[in-house]
């Protein structure tokens, strides 16, 4: 542009003006071809992150791969100190993952689309901003502190009150009695699953807020206007009406508590046994490799690899019908 | 009053009321998580924290220099590198390939890539980077947070980017000015307020990441200014802090945790007050 500028300044020649106009063109050209494909190239990165992340880890978790086939997964003894053939298993890491989540989303659910509701038709307009804020914010809060808060605050209050307490309660009690099994401990599933809860919490607020949002307000208005209750409204109109979002906006959050690693590294206690207790010790793919990874080697390392791709392709696909859902809820509102 | 009314009533009143608990619940939390985040990090914060370096084992004073150096340098270095990139991409999305096969595809993947768990970037980062060049270091960990700060980056930049008026587009390509231009100094332009948002809550995001660093940029014990070396940074510090027996080292923990939450709610209140102001225009 400035080339123009500066030849119509200059009054140049009919012929010069030709020739720099050209050259401007020209340049434009390049310029626009040029920043063409580094946004094109950019968008491909993308895919090219997801590609180099699978391509790694296979060629990381090969090794392993080999050595154990698919035995690996429903081996439960953990033992890299054995030489020079080590076994090692995933059934620990993967029941712990499983587990943890498990408990965590029965506790967040429930709670973050409580706390949901509230924002959207309970709590008054000047609260609304705030407390949405407030909750945003401790989603915001990078997951160390909730790990580093778990084990010197919230384990500590469980271990000493909580967990004697159920142990008492289901002493002898079939199923339960050992699900709830002592002694007490800080490093625990069921500790570890706590702190998973409250981290998922805001998280899965955020969410079905936005989603319960969608709903028009003519259709609330309608309800209302009938002479339903709040409960109502929301069990037959916001409900129903946001019902595969609200789905969708659950398994992100089950996503992120499949894949949590400093949340629990702490207080899970990485041991591989399973015992069927919830106070006993425990592990999940992420706190197993968080905590082993930077002292192994050989096959070690590589099974590790091999666990974190297991979680990989396990999130993956949650994440995936996660995003699906969510998408058919934005088509929606989007006309 | 008629037995289903009653009912009714009865019912409303408990789900509200079960509502209202839980909010208050949400609120608790942070409430307590903050309080003592304060209570036990306030009593270490002291001028030596930003003076002094990473204490060994049994030391009775020391700091954080050397930490909190690393982590800005890892923070800036992996936002530059993920956030241009990321609007590069987000630019694509938007503009270029608004309606094209391979932008659903891309939109896709990088919703996924939002949520991927942190520790697997850390061992793609490992065995692409570390592995390769023989050795943990700075540059491994910034890019490691540079692939999770991309995916945040490509998702804001292409939502703002959508919520510019196409009439602002045409009138520019009217003028004769070239799509790249109408791009960078029209569309850009006018989403400037949100796109910087979203790169300040990618940092946000980044700057307490622990697991990818774990084993990328692993931790140091002394100052350093090598980023080829590997370099100490304050959530590793705080992961090898936390378990320790020493009192030093747990109180440099929490203090270290309360300044990393500072910086975190400090760039998610700017952001949000930046996002705001752009709605109000």
């Amino acid at each position: 542009m400035t080339e123009i500028a500066r030849t119509a300044l200059t009054r140049a020649s009919p012929a010069q003006e030709t020739a720099s106009r050209a050259r401007a063109l020209a340049a434009f050209k390049l310029g626009d071809s040029t920043f063409y494909w580094m946004t094109r190239l950019a968008a491909l990165a993308v895919l090219g992150v997801l590609g180099g992340i699978i391509l790694t880890l296979v060629i990381g978790a090969w090794p392993a791969l080999q050595a154990f086939g698919a035995d690996f997964l429903w081996t439960q003894r953990w033992a890299p100190q054995l030489q020079p053939d080590p076994v090692l298993g995933a059934l620990g890491p993967i029941y712990g993952t499983l587990l943890t989540s498990f408990i965590a989303m029965t506790i967040a659910a429930p709670v973050g689309v409580g706390v949901a509701i509230f924002l959207t038709e309970l709590c008054p307009e000047s609260l609304r901003r705030p407390v949405g804020m407030a909750i945003e914010l401790l989603a915001g809060i990078p997951s160390i502190i909730y790990g580093m808060w778990g084990f010197f605050v919230l384990a500590p209050f469980l271990t000493d009150h909580f967990q004697p307490a159920m142990i008492r309660l289901f002493d002898g009690v079939p199923v339960l009695g050992a699900l709830f099994a002592g002694p007490p401990s800080y490093l625990s599933l069921f500790n570890a699953s706590l702190v998973l809860a409250i981290m998922v919490l805001p998280f899965i607020t955020a969410i079905a807020r936005d989603v319960f949002a969608t709903v028009p307000p003519m259709l609330k208005e309608s309800a209302y206007g009938m002479g339903c209750t709040t409960w109502e409204v929301v069990r037959n109109v916001v409900i129903p009406y946001t019902r595969v979002g609200l789905i969708g906006g659950l398994m992100l959050g089950l996503g992120r508590a499949l894949g949590e690693t400093m949340a629990v590294t702490f207080i899970i206690g990485n041991s591989f046994k399973i015992t069927g207790s919830l106070f006993a010790p425990g592990t999940t793919i992420s706190a197993a490799i968080a905590s082993e990874f930077a002292e192994s080697d050989g096959v070690h390392q590589s099974a590790l690899i091999l666990l974190g791709l297991l979680l990989f392709v396990l999130t993956f696909f949650v994440l995936a019908a996660a995003r699906l859902m969510l998408r058919r809820i934005e088509r929606r509102q989007g006309g | 009053m008629n037995p289903l009314y009653a009912a009714r009533r009865r019912r409303d009143v408990l789900v509200r009321a079960l509502c209202v608990a839980a909010a208050a619940l949400g609120l608790l939390w942070l409430g307590l998580i903050l309080w003592s985040l304060f209570a036990n990090g306030l009593a270490g914060l002291g001028l030596d924290v930003f003076t002094k370096t990473t204490p060994p084992p049994g030391a009775t004073d020391g700091g954080l220099a050397n930490a909190i150096v690393g982590s800005l340098a890892m923070t800036i270095l992996g936002v530059s590198i993920g956030a241009p990139l990321g609007m590069l991409a987000g630019a694509y999305l938007a503009e270029y390939g608004r309606y094209e096969k391979l932008s659903d595809v891309v939109r896709f993947i990088n919703d996924i890539l939002l949520s991927a768990p942190s520790i697997i970037v850390g061992l793609f980062i490992y065995i692409a980077v570390v592995q390769t060049t023989g050795g943990f270091s700075g540059y491994a960990g910034a890019l490691a947070l540079a692939v999770i700060v991309i995916p945040v980056v490509v998702r804001t930049t292409e939502d703002m980017l959508l919520l510019v008026p196409n009439q602002l587009r045409e009138a520019a390509s009217a003028l004769g000015l070239p799509r790249s231009l109408v791009i960078r100094r029209i569309a850009f332009r006018a989403a400037r307020a949100g796109v910087i948002t979203g790169v300040l809550l990618a940092t946000a995001r980044v700057a307490g990441e622990t697991a990818p660093l774990l084993f990328t940029a692993l931790s140091n014990q002394f100052w350093s200014l090598d980023m080829g070396a590997a370099m100490a940074n304050l959530p590793v510090t705080i992961n090898n802090f936390v378990q320790s027996p020493y009192e030093t080292w747990r109180q440099l923990a929490w203090t270290g945790a309360l300044l990393i939450t500072l910086a975190v709610l400090a760039l998610n209140i700017v952001a949000r007050v930046l996002g705001a102001e752009r709605k109000l225009k």
